[in-house]
């Protein structure tokens, strides 16, 4: 290297001159397409392969089943998500950090029956016990993370013993009965199969979708008119129509379908709720960027002035509440506490909602929208094996193929995204 | 340059358990000047940036903030006086955009949420007076290539506003086209009338950019020289003390002798 290093970069034209190398969007219609097809090339697929594999599963069910098409089958698909939803919503936010939490499906286990013994067999006020429950399983999941965060044993073998442990006393709580029946009240009626926005009126539905869209629409105008005034890049006014009008096709769509049946599942609504304020939290608020953060890159986080230990133990203690509700929406799908409540498969299953959904099992890239998407591929070919009448064992050879795809699309992008200096 | 240095120490010792690694060190930096420290494999350059940024506290010595002496015990010392440091491993995350990572630790806030478009905006104008150009500031750090990242660290640097910037072989790893654009920052940097400590090996980054040579050798000053009057070979005689060895002693040896 010569002396005069700084000789080649010295003409540098005035500062805000336009970098040719720039990624910049030609105006129109043309340059959202050729902006699309280069995210795609560059491996960025977002939620397509999954809406992608959404279709593909729904057309080969009503290709085989006539009846898979039906009302019937949206509204099963739409309520039993919402259990095992739960906990992948809890998951999505451990997943984010890089690390797992394998005690979920032992916590919601236990969570139902910690509630049917407090409400039940001591008679507790239901809606206090549902409040003493949810906080039992932060408590718990805090527990998990303090042990992973502060005496530093990984959080595979402290969230596997607590898999062990905490469906051993489960069963202990349960004792000798092993079921203990739920009273349809409260916060069990409202996750219930029978209970329906406002009482499944067809209203319901629309109100539900028109206020998704509206809420979409001014959102993104109110967020457009702080940039352009900021003088920051901003949507262009037909992009945001555009996405207004796809998502009002789409809710408005199900809205429809759910009303030939028997409306929207009160379950379902309070599924959808905490998808939004989770999303909130993570993408709008500095706590949800310390998570990303620490999931990037700990050191980074650390120097940045972020307690990681801290951001460890709340995820964890989040993820057990939301585990803890997930086991009461478990629970009243059958009206019933029992050991089946922590049944492994519904870890499994959340996991590879998560997963199939698109949130990376390596930490930092992800959204919790995965777990709604997610749930929709595993219910949908849960439904359909189902109504095909074909075997447990079946269905689970088929799951795990499908976990395997996503997993392999997610690697398959990454590696993508890398020659193409996106990863 | 005759105002008080921004940052002045005076006789700075410090010692690792059996190893002394600073001994009598002397530095002065003025704001708008930028100090290259030299030295060789363990001369103590490190050690001493780490006792200004507070990750190491001195033993004995002091060190001077604007004329008036301070303590610094912790890194947070150290930044509410105004000293950032760029450590050599960047300390970005890959997964968050530019944006993100400028501001992360200090995020601007608008009723309790993020306040993105005040953050890209500053980010934007901070990036544009510093002549930084990188595809978008909305892009992963996973996307930019080392002298993006390390433009990007050091940028992150200044968004807490110091008057020290302490840069740790900011051009270690870079290509030629690279090096460039980290070195015309570091003059940016000079413009905006910051001081700068500036570590390196690279005697050609030394020479195009700093004011002052500091040459540290076995944890002493071992002279420190103004670049444009100083030959290469002056300091690199100071790095690896060809100036002292059995002919110099000899000399010396004999004028003593001689009185």
């Amino acid at each position: 290297m010569s002396n005069d290093t700084k000789t080649p970069a010295t003409p540098a034209p005035e500062s805000p001159a336009v970098d040719p190398r720039l990624l910049q969007r030609e105006a129109g219609l043309q340059g959202y397409v050729n902006e699309f097809v280069r995210k795609v090339r560059g491996g960025e697929l977002g939620s397509l392969p999954v809406i992608i594999g959404l279709i593909v599963i729904w057309a080969v069910f009503s290709l085989n089943d006539g009846k898979f098409f039906a009302p019937s089958t949206a509204e099963f698909v739409a309520y039993y998500m919402v259990g095992v939803g739960l906990l992948s919503i809890g998951l999505v936010f451990v997943l984010l950090l890089g690390e797992i939490d394998l005690s979920v499906g032992s916590v919601s286990g236990l969570a139902a029956a910690f509630f049917a013994v407090i409400s039940v067999n001591d008679g507790l006020n239901p809606w206090l016990a549902v409040l003493l429950t949810l906080a039992g399983g932060a408590l718990v999941g805090a527990l998990q993370g303090w042990v992973f965060a502060k005496i530093g044993v990984p959080a595979f073998v402290v969230t596997l013993s607590g898999f062990l442990a905490w469906q051993g006393v489960m069963l202990w709580l349960l004792g000798s009965t092993g079921t203990i029946n739920l009273p349809d009240t409260g916060l069990i009626h409202f996750l219930s199969g029978n209970s329906y926005f406002l009482g499944g009126d067809i209203s319901g539905a629309y109100i539900l979708a028109a206020l998704a869209v509206a809420s979409l629409a001014v959102g993104s105008f109110l967020e457009q008119g702080r940039r352009r005034k900021a003088g920051v890049p901003f949507r262009a006014t037909g992009e945001i129509v555009l996405r207004s009008v796809l998502l009002a096709i789409g809710a408005f769509g199900v809205a429809y379908v759910l009303n030939q049946a028997s409306g929207v599942p009160n379950a379902a609504v309070l599924f959808l709720a905490l998808l939004i304020i989770a999303d909130f939290v993570l993408r709008r608020t500095a706590y949800g960027r310390k998570i990303f953060a620490v999931g990037g890159n700990i050191e980074a986080s650390r120097r940045a002035g972020i307690s990681v230990s801290a951001i460890r133990i709340s995820v964890y203690a989040i993820s057990g509440a939301f585990a803890a509700l997930g086991g009461l929406a478990i629970a009243a799908e059958t009206g019933a506490a029992g050991q089946a409540g922590s049944d492994p498969n519904n870890l499994m299953m959340a996991i590879a909602a998560a997963v199939i959904g698109g949130t990376s099992l390596f930490g930092g890239r992800g959204r919790v929208w995965s777990a709604l998407l997610g749930m929709l591929v595993i219910s949908s070919i849960q439904s359909g094996l189902y109504m095909l009448g074909l075997n447990l064992d079946i269905q689970y050879m088929i799951m795990g193929v499908v976990l395997l795809a996503a997993v392999v699309v997610d690697s398959l992008s990454r590696r993508t995204q890398k020659s193409s200096g996106r990863g | 340059m005759t105002s008080a240095p921004v940052l002045a120490l005076r006789g700075v010792s410090k010692r690792f358990g059996a190893v002394q690694a600073l001994t009598d060190v002397e530095l002065e930096v003025h704001a708008g000047e930028v100090v290259a420290l030299v030295g060789d494999n363990g001369a103590g350059k490190s050690t001493l940036v780490k006792t200004i940024a507070g990750v190491h506290p001195i033993d004995e010595g002091e060190i001077e903030w604007e004329g008036t002496p301070v303590s610094i015990q912790r890194p947070q010392d150290a930044q509410q006086l105004g000293v950032a440091t760029v450590y050599q491993d960047l300390a970005l995350c890959d997964n968050l955009d530019v944006v993100g990572n400028l501001f992360l630790g200090r995020e601007l806030k608008r009723r309790g949420t993020l306040d993105e478009v005040a953050m890209e905006q500053k980010a934007r104008e901070l990036l544009d007076t510093l002549s930084i150009r990188i595809p978008s500031v909305r892009i992963p750090i996973a996307g930019l290539s080392g002298g993006q990242r390390q433009v990007v660290a050091i940028a992150r640097s200044l968004i807490g506003e110091p008057k020290v910037v302490i840069l740790d072989e900011p051009t270690a790893a870079l290509g030629v086209e690279q090096t460039a654009q980290v070195l015309d920052l570091v003059e940016r940097l000079r413009e905006r009338n910051l001081g700068v400590i500036l570590i390196s090996h690279n005697m050609a980054d030394v020479r195009a950019v700093a004011d002052t040579v500091a040459v540290l050798r076995l944890g002493r000053n071992n002279g420190s020289f103004p670049v444009q009057e100083t030959t290469q070979e002056t300091i690199i005689a100071a790095i690896t003390g060809a100036t002292e060895n059995a002919v110099t002693r000899r000399q010396a040896r004999t004028a003593e002798a001689a009185k």
